[in-house]
């Protein structure tokens, strides 16, 4: 079943590995004297255009750019020189460790406001749900963002500076992981740990606010379904506890539809991330992408949309999946 | 003489369909408080986009140095920024092209993906396999990156920000209309139409297309607070607008390195009025959707 899930999405992949390279030949202008720069002579721009294969024909040039994938070579980035496969490798962790943590923050706010909102229809509660989740999606995520700086670093001074992982007197643990909560229990440190931590929480928060909306709206939408249905009738009739009914009855059987709504959820996450990373300097892919963006230097632009592309595929494959493994009658289907 | 016929229907139909707009617009108002109150905010964005460069009491762009970084007050509602330029004029200059932007790419997506949409849910076959699989190449991406990547490979333009929100947009279009033409393609009047010998392309135009306008309108009430923020973020992160250009997303932008030291205006009221602005139109859109198509109602 997994085998066959894998296959479905190799297409995806591949359209993304068409569009990713489109992108570079659409660029305006000659890229060869773009990757010259201003003062290259025209004996320069010709060498680099034989250089990058700009002389043969598309789909010739598609096949290098494949085969560069291949061996894992992404370009090397104008302003730096540095390769973009590398740089992206060192920074991901910050960003996968910031984007799980929003994820997490926004699952534990949204699902129980869904549940509780679902089994008490039309009170306080329920309304406060239905005004989150409508605020949730109009608030643009990096006015979020520095809407927390302010309150809890400015006003209270309860967070730190939002300057990246770490405060400057720390220095990061020893890497395993890449994850510095993991990395600094791992080594056993638990003032590193809670340094990192305070780094997190209003980045983590903002990401979480900005997600939480569709959770909570899908939440309550199919509890609602589930808590009307048959089977929980039945239940009750039964004379099993509403804690009971509401957990193992018709929470299992809502979170279905949920689990679908993650994959749209990690959209906005993995778009939003680059927000949020600017507004905290936090020094992950999206920063990244952004100072490349402003330096003009295509390169690590690719690089990085490609790998956020791969990663969204392999998401929703492993929802996929996950879909499968709680749902026993997909698999029964397939 | 079968033209004359026909623009004479179009007219008639326009008239009915203008009236029934209306109706609806008031039964919407009189039914939903919180609709009457998006409503209202619509009109006063409306307002802003068309005559605020004309009623704002500074120019957006003329700074003063020895008013700079002032808080608000009586002579500057929203304070002015590090250049002392007044906030509360950029912000309602701004409306105008925050506004433009969204309006220009829902109205590109709703012709390309409206368009793209139908036929594939009409035709069938090829059209349809390959207008999905577009779809889902658009759809294997995180919408905001690829926005990023397509605004710059395209150039750092605002027409190409227009371009890049409705591309991202568009599989939602064409999945919507592709379902409604295809419930459509089966339908008596298709069929009657078809009968009377209208050509395919001609029953796809004149009968099918008018038939999904309802959702598809709704729709873009939906998506034009996404296409805003979309539009906001791209300029966040310095993509399309420049400064000193007043356009909401920037503004936050500038005023993000003096939230720290404690000059909270410069960001504060442009991020408020984008929020504003997004919230009123999903409010619009929820409410419009409960109107057109109950069954949708979360």
């Amino acid at each position: 079943m997994i085998g066959k899930r894998l296959l479905a999405a190799i297409p995806s992949l591949i359209g993304v590995i068409i569009v990713t390279f489109l992108l570079t030949r659409a660029l305006p202008g000659d890229p060869a004297a773009y990757f010259a720069g201003p003062a290259a002579t025209k004996e320069a721009i010709e060498q680099i255009r034989i250089k990058l294969g700009l002389d043969k024909p598309l789909y010739l040039q598609f096949m290098r750019y494949v085969a560069d994938l291949g061996r894992g070579d992404l370009g090397n980035s104008l302003t730096t020189g540095q390769p973009v496969a590398e740089e992206i490798k060192t920074r991901l962790p910050a960003s996968a460790e910031l984007t799980l943590l929003g994820l997490i923050v926004s699952i534990a706010i949204a699902v129980p406001l869904g549940i509780v909102a679902a089994t008490r229809p039309n009170s306080v509660i329920d309304h406060c749900c239905r005004v989150i989740s409508t605020a949730g999606v109009s608030l643009p995520v990096f006015f979020t963002g520095l809407i927390l700086v302010y309150v809890f670093y400015y006003l209270l001074g309860w967070a730190p500076a939002p300057l990246g992982r770490l405060d400057v007197f720390f220095s990061p643990p020893p890497q395993v992981t890449g994850f510095y909560l993991i990395d600094s229990l791992i080594a056993g440190n638990g003032e590193l740990f809670l340094a990192a931590l305070k780094q997190l929480i209003l980045p983590a928060l903002t990401l979480g606010i900005f997600s939480l909306a569709p959770i909570a709206r899908m939440t309550r939408a199919s509890m609602l379904a589930a808590l009307a249905s048959d089977f929980v009738r039945t239940a009750r009739a039964s004379g099993l506890t509403p804690f009971t009914i509401v957990v193992t009855y018709a929470f299992r059987n809502a979170m279905l539809p949920v689990i679908t709504t993650l994959g749209m959820v990690f959209s906005f996450l993995l778009g939003a991330n680059v927000l949020v990373e600017k507004v905290f300097a936090w020094p992950g892919i999206g920063s990244f992408a952004v100072e490349a963006l402003i330096a003009s230097d295509f390169a690590p632009l690719q690089g990085f949309v490609l790998t956020m592309a791969v990663m969204y595929v392999a998401l929703n494959l492993l929802i996929d999946i996950l879909y499968g493994v709680i749902d026993p009658r997909v698999r029964i289907e397939s | 003489m079968t033209n004359i016929a026909l623009v004479g229907k179009g007219t008639a139909a326009r008239d009915s369909g203008m009236f029934a707009v209306l109706r609806h617009a008031r039964y919407i108002l009189g039914e939903n408080g919180i609709t009457a109150f998006a409503f209202a905010l619509f009109l006063l964005i409306v307002v802003a986009a068309l005559i605020g460069p004309h009623i704002v009491p500074y120019d957006p762009l003329a700074s003063d140095t020895a008013a700079a970084l002032k808080p608000p007050s009586l002579a500057h509602w929203a304070g002015t920024d590090q250049l002392g330029r007044d906030v509360f004029s950029r912000v309602v200059v701004a409306t105008r092209l925050d506004f433009f932007i969204a309006l220009a790419s829902v109205a590109m997506v709703f012709v390309m993906g409206g368009l793209a949409g139908v036929a594939a849910g009409f035709f069938g076959g090829w059209t349809d396999r390959v207008v999905g699989r577009i779809a889902d190449t658009i759809m294997a991406f995180p919408l905001f990156v690829l926005a990023m990547g397509i605004v710059a490979a395209l150039g750092n333009t605002v027409q190409n920000i227009v371009l890049a929100t409705a591309i991202v947009n568009f599989p939602l279009y064409a999945r919507i209309a592709r379902t409604e033409a295809n419930v459509l393609r089966d339908t008596g009047f298709v069929h009657a139409a078809r009968l009377c010998g209208n050509g395919e392309i001609r029953i796809l135009l004149g009968q099918v297309l008018p038939n999904i306008m309802p959702i598809m309108v709704v729709q873009m009430s939906l998506t034009m607070g996404y296409a805003i923020l979309n539009a906001a973020g791209l300029s966040f992160i310095g993509l399309g607008v420049r400064p000193p250009t007043a356009e909401w997303g920037i503004m936050v932008a500038e005023g993000a390195a003096f939230m720290v030291s404690g000059e909270w205006w410069i960001a504060f009221f442009p991020g408020a009025a984008l929020m504003i602005a997004v919230f009123c139109f999903n409010l619009l859109g929820d409410g419009l959707r409960d109107i057109v198509d109950p069954r949708r109602r979360t």
